[in-house]
């Protein structure tokens, strides 16, 4: 099993994100993070979707999108170049001067922002491409984590190749 | 331009689409609508006795005619009771549209009286379905829901419609061409994979053709015939595929799989090319999967390209309909034979034929074949329950046409025989039309009889009655000790329970006994002369099994053949 990223073009109306939620419980597949918002064109919303899969399942996976009527297109992004983003807000502990150091440091070197400020916690905000937003998640995880909240994964395909 | 109410527009609509017939059952959320129908001429509305009896009838009005099926029902547990029958027919692809009334818009959510979030509850069940909050936007829908349940792999489409919208006004213009975006289907296969297919049979010393339902749905009957007749490739056909090729033909190996013929599945495990046309391999057709058609090269013919690959990995994909594909496979081959490999078959054919006991018992088998030799040549369609019934009439009534064979081949949904058989009589009223039943299945939509009864449909429903859930029992008894839980009807021949030659008395039908082997042509007949429903209540040998069998999970090399 690995990770696949998929886009979908879907008709921006009512219904349509339980369509293809049913469509992925009904057969069984696994979403690992699914992404929606309007596109260049109001009438068309985008999904990117991250699925567990094979090879066989991920064919299925392509083939029952595209039979739903209000799917207009589907694009297996992982055979390409893409690039991917997604937006993290983590909230860590950080009650002591010595632990908001250590967390503003963390911060300041890998380029994430400090949201909020509060009493006891800090809210730490990132966005990037998978592998800085674990890495940052990995730097802070010795730190006493509250909470993280995580859009999902959006991904659009790369014109340089 | 004049407007009109939802419900006026509905009706135009379906006009527009030549529907004829509806069946149906009113309810408070679609009376602006019955209203309408009961005042038009041109759409007969046949009042079923249950919901499920309209889905149903629908639904083998449409396998009959290849028309769109439309049954139509009232909110909440009417919309309910119309599932079931959905869902057989989305398992078949059967083209079918389902009206439904729905609560005014603005109570939509709040719980309502009979209120039921179908668009919710059927998306996993039909091809596509629309909720109607705007009347402007209801013509437009029904073309569309027509065009989607007709086209491309067909299946069943809901219109869920708010009651406050059959009340609403607008102009009513009828669109006259569909364009969405996202429903195309292919219907012309890539000439380079016919190319291939043509290439492999060249090369093949022992091709099979396996038809299943998409050749009847397509109407390729006639091109596979000529294209198996030319390539002298023999023909199994899945049970949804029976009357797709004629079963009198030679090249007929009749049907595959769990309960198919022991030389059908034989020539799939011994073939070096196996050609599915319309078909989805099926478990109960493939058995165990890794031992399926070990040594052929599989070409798969499909207008949907999800069922290709899906379960048996295919060498040669080719999307698109099949009369067009076959008409251009035809073109490409030149005749081929294959003496050797018919050889091989006919010494299967000799050795284990499809056989039972035919001693001076009455057996479901018989009486299976005495419909057919006393309606040979006649337009006859069999419609079926679930279980041995289905299995024994499958087997042992020799279909030679397409839309004669109207049976509930992926959901399995005992009951739907019966309904079937009245719509497929209201479809094509000069046919003979029988239900071969269980008395399980019969009893789930008996109501119906008064349908029959009063529409004057006259059904002929054979009941082979062996007290028994039978296809159930039969797995008892071979694989669960003989402990026969929760199957058993009746505590033997002689209770009725119930007494079906009374009931169907009691609902005004004629109701005729069969005890004896000997007494089965006679009322046979009697039920061919009779001018309204008839019920022929046959008491067969009880512990009566299907064979051959292949058990659930086996590979299909592995047939139980029984004492026959």
């Amino acid at each position: 099993m690995s990770k696949f990223v998929i886009a979908a073009l879907v008709e921006n109306k009512f219904g349509v994100l339980a369509r293809i939620a049913g469509l992925f419980s009904a057969r069984g597949f696994n979403i690992d993070s699914l992404a929606v918002g309007e596109t260049e064109n109001p009438d068309i919303s985008r999904m990117t979707i991250v699925v567990e899969a094979d090879e066989k399942i991920l064919e299925q996976v392509k083939k029952q999108l595209n039979k739903l009527i209000d799917v207009i297109r589907v694009q297996d992004l992982t055979g390409g170049e893409y690039l991917d983003r997604e937006l993290i807000l983590i909230k860590v502990k950080a009650e002591s001067a010595r632990i908001r150091e250590k967390v503003v440091q963390i911060v300041d070197s890998t380029g994430a922002e400090i949201i909020d400020i509060g009493k006891k916690s800090l809210t730490v905000e990132e966005s990037g491409d998978e592998h800085r937003i674990k890495a940052l998640v990995e730097l802070l995880r010795p730190y006493e984590i509250i909470e993280i909240v995580r859009t999902g994964k959006i991904a659009i395909q790369s014109d340089k190749s | 331009m004049a407007k009109l109410t939802g419900a006026e527009i509905l009706i135009k609509s379906l006009h527009e689409e030549g529907v004829t017939h509806i069946f149906g059952y009113p309810g408070g959320s679609v009376i602006p609508l019955t209203d309408k129908l009961y005042a038009n001429k041109g759409l007969k509305f046949y009042l079923t006795r249950h919901e499920q009896g309209a889905a149903h009838a629908a639904d083998g009005y449409a396998r009959a005619t290849g028309k769109v099926g439309v049954c139509m029902a009232t909110s909440g547990p009417g919309a309910t009771n119309l599932v079931t029958g959905i869902a057989t027919a989305y398992m078949d692809s059967i083209p079918m549209v389902a009206i439904t009334g729905q609560v005014k818009c603005t109570l939509i959510g709040n719980d309502a009286f009979q209120e039921a979030d179908m668009i919710g509850i059927s998306r996993s069940i039909t091809k596509h379905n629309y909720l109607v909050r705007d009347v402007r936007e209801l013509a437009k829908v029904v073309k569309e829901a027509f065009h989607i349940a007709r086209t491309g792999r067909p299946g069943p489409v809901l219109i869920d419609l708010p009651v406050d919208v059959q009340l609403q006004s607008a102009e009513f213009k009828y669109p006259k061409t569909v364009d969405m975006r996202g429903y195309k289907p292919t219907y012309k296969g890539h000439v380079g994979q016919i190319k291939k297919i043509a290439k492999a049979i060249a090369k093949s010393k022992k091709p099979l053709i396996y038809a299943g339902g998409g050749v009847i749905l397509s109407g390729a009957d006639k091109e596979l015939t000529a294209f198996a007749r030319k390539t002298d490739i023999p023909v199994t056909t899945t049970m949804m595929g029976l009357g797709g090729f004629p079963e009198d033909d030679p090249l007929s190996l009749g049907m595959l799989g769990m309960h198919g013929t022991a030389y059908a599945n034989h020539a799939v495990q011994a073939s070096d090319l196996i050609i599915a046309v319309g078909a989805r391999f099926d478990d109960r057709v493939t058995g165990r999967i890794d031992d399926f058609a070990p040594n052929a090269v599989i070409a798969h013919i499909d207008i949907d390209p999800a069922s290709v690959s899906k379960n048996v990995p295919v060498d040669i994909p080719v999307i698109g309909d099949a009369k067009d594909i076959l008409k251009k496979l035809i073109e490409l081959i030149g005749k081929q034979d294959h003496p050797e490999w018919h050889k091989t078959i006919a010494k299967w054919k000799r050795e284990l034929p499809l056989k039972y006991k035919d001693d001076n018992k009455l057996r479901p088998q018989y009486v299976v074949e005495q419909i057919y030799e006393l309606t040979k040549g006649k337009d006859v369609i069999i419609s079926t329950e679930v279980g041995q019934n289905q299995m024994w009439a499958a087997q042992h009534f020799t279909y030679t046409k397409p839309r004669t064979w109207l049976s509930s081949g992926g959901l399995g949904t005992m009951g739907y025989g019966f309904p079937a058989a009245i719509g497929a009589q209201v479809g094509r009223p000069e046919a003979i039309v029988f239900d071969i039943a269980g008395d399980g299945s019969i009893q789930m939509n008996i109501q119906e009889l008064a349908t029959a009864v009063m529409e004057k449909i006259p059904v002929k429903v054979i009941i082979l009655n062996n007290g028994y859930l039978g296809m159930v029992r039969q797995w008892q008894e071979l694989f669960y000790n003989k402990r026969y839980a929760f199957t058993v009807l009746a505590k033997n021949s002689s209770t009725v329970c119930p007494d079906f030659v009374k009931l169907a008395e009691s609902y005004g039908a004629k109701g005729i006994r069969v005890t004896r082997k000997a007494d089965v042509k006679k009322a046979i007949k009697d039920a061919l002369k009779e001018k309204g429903p008839v019920i022929v209540d046959c008491v067969i040998e009880r512990e009566e099994n299907v064979f051959p069998m292949v058990p659930a999970g086996e590979s299909i090399s592995n047939m139980l053949h029984g004492l026959a």
